[in-house]
């Protein structure tokens, strides 16, 4: 073939080109982590990753699966739908510890922890109770003469 | 049993293989989620929220949030009956601990709590040049960390301001829907914070999931409509004067 009769360094030059896309090749296989592209342009593992980061709020159904006395008393009340922790704080360690006695959550405290939400202000809801602390209670703490998992003051509530 | 010179050359790298997979470990969070069963948002009922910073404070210890930085974050807005299209926002510290009193009765005061809206079609995970943000087949923008680079592009495409550079990490951050939990059938840590049942977590996908049920019944609306994110935080109630 007469064509390639001096198409020798074209050659060479094409075989340089295939050889640098064999190592682009290899190194890709390296570099570019085996999930990528599993879902979408992204690495498919990061979703099991993020999904196995530990959990610090254990749940209202966890803690409901032994405090059945506190259920019992907050049901009828007006703090039926606060979930326990939005109070307690994040207890899955005390939840999730072998024996749950050994990691004992601190009570909160009910001067600073009640006002947070009932310290009275224009901004809030209308319906929502609100009290100014320092006419209310002169600084007592709340739980002087509310009984915090059912804070009603009529029956069943109060202390 | 006698292990001679040859058998220990081939058993020493066989073991090596052997550890490393165990260092390595396999992340399995959850093993009876299906990806593809859900499509997450959340609720957000306006008139329910009283501004008590607890969704801020349980999210920062749910996710290790640095301070002075948020996943979720409540705005006060105060629309004053002079200038009503100009409302005043206040966020001290994210809300964390509350807001100041107000005892004037001026203009209209309401709360509005905001986090990722896990958008659809999010113009974040559209700027990222190398893959590491990314909405799941479940409907969560997430950011793999292992794999971000901070360049921060993504912050500034989010038209919400949900996104932040993490201090010490240096690379992108976000609230991920407390995906940890939600994939573990846990409600997210705002939701299981919030006193007053302002915010839900939803699932879509689920037939069953109220959510189809409010959505029908009340005038709901997301933020930034015009953006064409596809945004799925739905707010109950919301005010025309918020951005």
């Amino acid at each position: 073939m007469s064509v390639f009769k001096d198409a020798g360094h074209l050659f060479r030059f094409a075989g340089l080109f295939v050889f640098a896309f064999l190592v682009f090749l290899v190194v890709r296989n390296y570099v570019v982590p085996k999930s990528f592209g599993q879902y979408g342009h992204y690495r498919g593992a990061a979703i099991a990753e993020i999904a196995a980061r530990p959990v610090k709020y254990a749940g209202h159904e966890t803690c409901e699966s032994c405090h059945v006395d506190v259920v019992e008393v907050k049901k009828d009340g007006k703090h039926a739908h606060v979930n326990c922790e939005a109070c307690h704080g994040p207890q899955a360690r005390h939840a999730s510890a072998d024996d749950p006695s050994t990691v004992k959550p601190v009570l909160p405290d009910t001067t600073i922890l009640c006002v947070r939400c009932h310290t009275a202000s224009a901004a809030k809801p209308k319906g929502f109770p609100q009290v100014v602390p320092e006419d209310h209670s002169t600084g007592l703490p709340c739980d002087t003469c509310h009984k915090p998992h059912n804070p009603g003051m009529d029956a069943g509530g109060g202390k | 049993m006698k292990i001679s010179r040859r058998q220990m050359l081939i058993l020493l790298p066989a073991a090596a293989v052997a550890w490393e997979s165990v260092l390595a470990g396999t992340p399995e969070a959850s093993p009876n989620y299906a990806l593809t069963d859900h499509w997450w948002s959340m609720l957000i009922d306006i008139p329910k929220c009283i501004g008590c910073g607890n969704c801020v404070r349980a999210c920062q210890a749910e996710n290790d949030v640095p301070d002075g930085y948020f996943r979720t974050w409540v705005e006060r807005y105060h629309v004053s009956d002079e200038n009503m299209t100009n409302p005043q926002v206040i966020s001290p510290d994210g809300g964390k601990e509350g807001f100041p009193v107000v005892s004037g009765d001026e203009g209209k005061y309401f709360f509005v709590p905001k986090l990722c809206n896990h958008c659809a079609d999010s113009p974040c995970t559209q700027v990222c040049p190398v893959g590491a943000t990314f909405i799941s087949p479940d409907g969560v923008v997430l950011v793999d960390q292992t794999y971000c680079l901070g360049c921060a592009y993504c912050v500034q495409a989010c038209p919400y301001g949900c996104r932040f550079i993490h201090p010490v990490k240096k690379v992108a951050d976000k609230c991920t829907l407390c995906y940890h939990r939600i994939t573990k059938g846990l409600t997210t840590a705002c939701c299981e914070a919030c006193p007053t049942g302002a915010r839900q977590l939803a699932d879509l996908k689920n037939p069953k999931d109220p959510i189809h049920e409010f959505l029908k019944t009340h005038s709901v609306q997301i933020l930034k409509p015009q953006m064409a994110t596809g945004a799925k935080v739905f707010y109950n109630d919301l005010d025309g004067s918020v951005r």
